[in-house]
């Protein structure tokens, strides 16, 4: 496979990447790349450059404040899964960071990555939404419920850059998620998470039109966050995806065996294949 | 093109090569290092795994501009000067780890890198998760686990957990 020939940058600072971008109407960002390289080798994109996130500074690290756990955009998988940062204020979230890819692919892929690409797969985009996260750009601050637009899409403007994401610290939360055994992508995974007397729950791998919420079972935990909410959970079969892995029936179903799981495992991810 | 100074197995090599060019392209093609291998291409089979500043990456997943003054080491870079095998190596030797052997240098590339950084003993089951990165069509793993954790069994000195070496089935 031989990719399209481009142009390579390594800005030193956000101000000089975002030039890089203003000028090159063509450009893409690259953080891992681990979507976007494999993409460029099947010439399935073209940019005219490519502009590398890696070493511009202030991207990159986990801190915890107020209640506020903040990834930095350039922020691998493996160093969210291993973080005890993380693993302590939100243990469901770094069990399901752990559970993205596999190891070399943990080892170069990031948050910021993950989030901005938003396959509709995709482990990450669930957890944003799953606990009311907020993307924060260089330009300003997007709510979860603003962010993922449709597959692949989302409100980033071109040549908007995530800086962080911004994550409240749950009292509870919980992942499950059934993968394809080849592809270690979700065929249903369900993000649920506590915050005092509400509750929300996002679905990825699932639906039609990428991540998205699931608002009787929020209503039902709400009331009692437990395994028994999953008997409120609808799922409508016209809404789910279909494909070689499973069809729209069965991704229904899958989504509020996922559900359940997710509330009997509390405080971890859990992973079925 | 891109000046890209990258310091592969010890030494700092330097060289100009198309922006576009993968990390795996400039070892085997530029360097002539073909001890990493190309399996899938499509960042799943892991037989060009290599370490990028002490992480196993795919590289053919990677620029070679990525690894702008890192530091690679291949498999090539694993025995000593004189010959002397890593205990990997000697492992899948003695273990008989491999059969066609295509997988083999991504294997143990990943497999040094897990028993050199994983923060917990290894167990069966832990290696066998985290070696999901690496396909192996001939030998049903088996005795690839069983190299890779006879290897961390000797690093942690737990002589009683170590399969007799020469004793395989």
């Amino acid at each position: 496979m031989v990719m399209y020939p481009t142009h390579y940058h390594r800005p030193k600072s956000l101000e000089e990447a975002l030039k890089l971008h203003a000028d090159n109407e063509e450009a893409s960002y690259l953080s891992g790349g681990h979507t976007l390289i494999p993409a460029l080798k099947q010439r399935l994109a073209r940019p005219s450059d490519l502009i590398d996130l890696a070493v511009v500074p202030g991207l990159r690290g986990i801190k915890l404040e107020k209640n506020v756990l903040s990834i930095g955009a350039t922020t691998t998988h493996a160093e969210v899964a291993a973080s005890s940062v993380v693993r302590k204020a939100i243990p469901a979230l770094a069990g399901m960071v752990g559970t993205i890819g596999d190891r070399h692919v943990r080892n170069r892929g990031t948050i910021g990555g993950s989030v901005a690409n938003n396959d509709p797969a995709a482990d990450y985009p669930a957890a944003v939404l799953g606990l009311g996260a907020t993307v924060v750009t260089d330009r300003r601050r997007i709510a979860a419920d603003d962010f993922f637009v449709a597959l692949y899409e989302t409100a980033l403007e071109p040549g908007e850059i995530i800086t962080c994401i911004e994550f409240p610290v749950p009292d509870q939360a919980g992942y499950a998620k059934f993968r394809s055994a080849a592809s270690r992508y979700a065929v249903a995974a369900v993000f649920v998470a506590k915050f005092g007397g509400s509750a929300r729950a996002a679905v990825t791998g699932a639906g039609s039109g990428g991540v998205f919420r699931l608002r009787d079972l929020e209503a039902a935990l709400a009331k009692d966050f437990g395994p028994a909410a999953a008997a409120h959970c609808k799922v409508e079969p016209g809404n789910m995806l279909e494909d070689h892995v499973g069809s729209s029936e069965y991704r229904a179903n899958l989504v509020v065996v996922m559900a359940r799981r997710a509330l009997e495992h509390l405080g971890e991810a859990s992973s079925y294949k | 093109m891109q000046h890209v100074t990258i310091t592969i197995n010890g030494t700092k090599v330097s060289c100009d090569v198309p922006d576009e060019t993968l990390l795996v392209t400039l070892l085997r093609e530029h360097l002539n290092l073909t001890g990493t291998h190309v399996g899938c291409d499509t960042t799943q089979c892991g037989c060009c795994v290599v370490h990028l500043n002490g992480k196993s990456v795919k590289s053919c997943t990677v620029l070679a501009a990525q690894a702008q003054d890192g530091e690679v080491t291949t498999v090539e870079g694993l025995a000593q000067k004189d010959g002397t095998l890593h205990p990997m190596q000697e492992a899948f030797h003695q273990l008989h780890a491999l059969q066609c052997g295509y997988c083999t240098p991504g294997m143990i590339m990943a497999a040094v890198n897990l028993v050199d950084t994983y923060p917990e003993p290894l167990t069966e089951e832990i290696v066998r998760e985290q070696m999901e990165g690496n396909l192996c069509r001939c030998t049903g793993y088996h005795n690839i686990v069983k190299a890779i954790l006879a290897v961390a069994a000797a690093k942690q000195g737990d002589a009683d957990k170590r399969p007799a070496l020469a004793g395989v089935e």
